[in-house]
């Protein structure tokens, strides 16, 4: 999973409680809360960073875990919020104009 | 625990304010017979105003975001507040009677991802419904403004504000709110006027129509467990907090007044003369109903009821004393369970007081 671009999601409303974010999704009202990790890589999430990029730089710094095992993690995460339309994936950079079709 | 209620709770103990609701202006298209507002504008806050009010929620934690009124596309400047709310990333809720929306409308709403939009209806009768909104066509408006809004995605959810005129339409509003694919919620709730004026109250369902609607299976999911008597109070539930009303919510007028919650009208703070959050924070009118806990209530406390009573502390403000019972919410537990409440019995004794109004106009509206 190289190479692999995220972008938080525009229909989705979020806000920080306490370091950790809580998302709604606008398509079916589903409410997530984020840990310290998966905060950290939402926030990250630009569309012009790698995720690989984003668990080196920031995730495995931060939290003091090995790369392997925070990129599979990450890896779990991404997909999984990328399953509830709350963040876009793609194997090139992801621009504003680009999200709706990408997620 | 739900996460709703686990996220609630950590709002709580961090102090911060989850909910918003911000009424944009008071006036109004409609002329509800039951409305508790002046309409006449007296100075709302600008569109400049109003986003920095919504900068300042965003900073000090707000996440879910009302947008009401009075009817809120009486402003041009409506979509600019709305865009503004999202573009800060609120979960955005608006309330309206829908009358305005058009397929432009519906498609913007659309676009800005609000979490959804909540229609009042009063009747699928139109002769019913026009006779509450005092406005002939606003049933047939309402109507195809919610078909727009499904059309274009957007969830709806009617409410359906019951009062002697409507009393027999609940059935009728459900099943239309099913048809349009909308949510419906019911709200058996008259408020006292926000200048004290309680003479609207008269409008509301008596007793015997309460005793009713509590034991509507097609509303209520169990009734049997929902009419049962009240558990015995415990210490826990003395301990608890009447409810999110400045604690995790809070309400800002059209004035940029701020007040615990759309129904309990203290005057806490003006935002165009202070921070939101050194109102929040520090102002004593807030602090004070922060303190209160249900021991501290000098009938409530004592009453069977306590433990499950939906006694509303804004309308025990209303009626007096915020530390007081809300006669309204009693009549519930009453025509709910058949058992009296500790207020009823001082009442009928004699002792208690009742229809004692405190309220304070908020500066500047």
């Amino acid at each position: 999973m190289s190479d692999v671009y995220i972008s938080r999601a525009t229909r989705v409303a979020a806000r920080s409680l306490d370091g950790e974010m809580m998302i709604m999704s606008a398509l079916d009202s589903t409410l997530f809360t984020l840990n310290p990790v998966a905060t950290l890589i939402w926030q990250s999430a630009d569309g012009k960073t790698t995720l690989d990029q984003i668990v080196e730089q920031k995730i495995c710094p931060e939290f003091d875990v090995p790369a392997d095992e925070a990129l599979r993690d990450a890896q779990a995460f991404v997909h999984d919020l990328a399953a509830h339309g709350i963040l876009y994936v793609s194997d090139q950079p992801i621009g504003p104009a680009t999200q709706e079709g990408t997620q | 625990m739900s996460l709703m209620q686990e996220l609630g709770q950590r709002a709580l103990d961090r102090s911060v304010s989850l909910s918003v609701q911000l009424d944009v202006t008071y006036r109004c298209n409609e002329r509800c017979v039951h409305c508790y507002l002046d309409h006449n504008d007296h100075g709302e806050m600008t569109t400049a105003e109003i986003c920095g009010v919504l900068d300042q929620l965003a900073e000090a934690g707000v996440f879910f975001l009302t947008l009401s009124g009075g009817e809120v596309f009486m402003r041009r400047d409506f979509f600019e507040i709305v865009e503004h709310a999202r573009s800060l990333m609120f979960c955005v809720k608006i309330k309206t009677n829908a009358f305005m929306i058009g397929k432009k409308e519906a498609r913007r709403l659309r676009e800005l991802a609000v979490q959804d939009v909540q229609v009042s209806i009063y009747s699928h009768r139109l002769a019913v419904h026009d006779a509450i909104t005092l406005l002939p066509g606003s049933l047939k408006r309402s109507i195809a403004g919610i078909r727009l809004l499904r059309s274009h995605g957007v969830k709806v959810v009617i409410a359906n504000v019951l009062m002697m005129q409507n009393r027999s339409d609940r059935s009728g509003v459900k099943q239309l709110a099913n048809q349009l694919g909308a949510e419906y919620t019911i709200d058996p709730t008259i408020t006292p006027m926000m200048d004290g004026d309680r003479s609207i109250l008269r409008l509301g369902l008596d007793r015997a129509e309460l005793k009713q609607v509590f034991r509507d299976p097609d509303l209520v999911d169990d009734v049997a467990d929902f009419c049962a008597p009240p558990p015995q109070v415990s210490d826990d539930a003395l301990r608890d907090l009447p409810c999110s009303a400045g604690h995790t919510a809070c309400y800002i007028s059209p004035y940029g007044d701020v007040f615990p919650c759309v129904q309990f009208p203290l005057p806490s703070g003006n935002v165009r003369r202070q921070k939101f959050l050194d109102i929040w924070r520090y102002s004593d009118q807030l602090n004070e109903v922060r303190s209160i806990t249900l021991a501290d209530l000098p009938v409530c406390s004592g009453c069977r009821h306590a433990g499950s009573c939906t006694r509303c502390p804004g309308l025990a403000y209303m009626e007096g004393n915020m530390r007081g019972p809300s006669v309204l919410d009693c009549e519930k537990s009453y025509a709910r369970t058949g058992i009296t409440t500790a207020n009823m019995k001082l009442m009928q004794s004699g002792t208690a007081s009742r229809g004692l109004v405190q309220i304070a106009a908020a500066q500047g509206a």
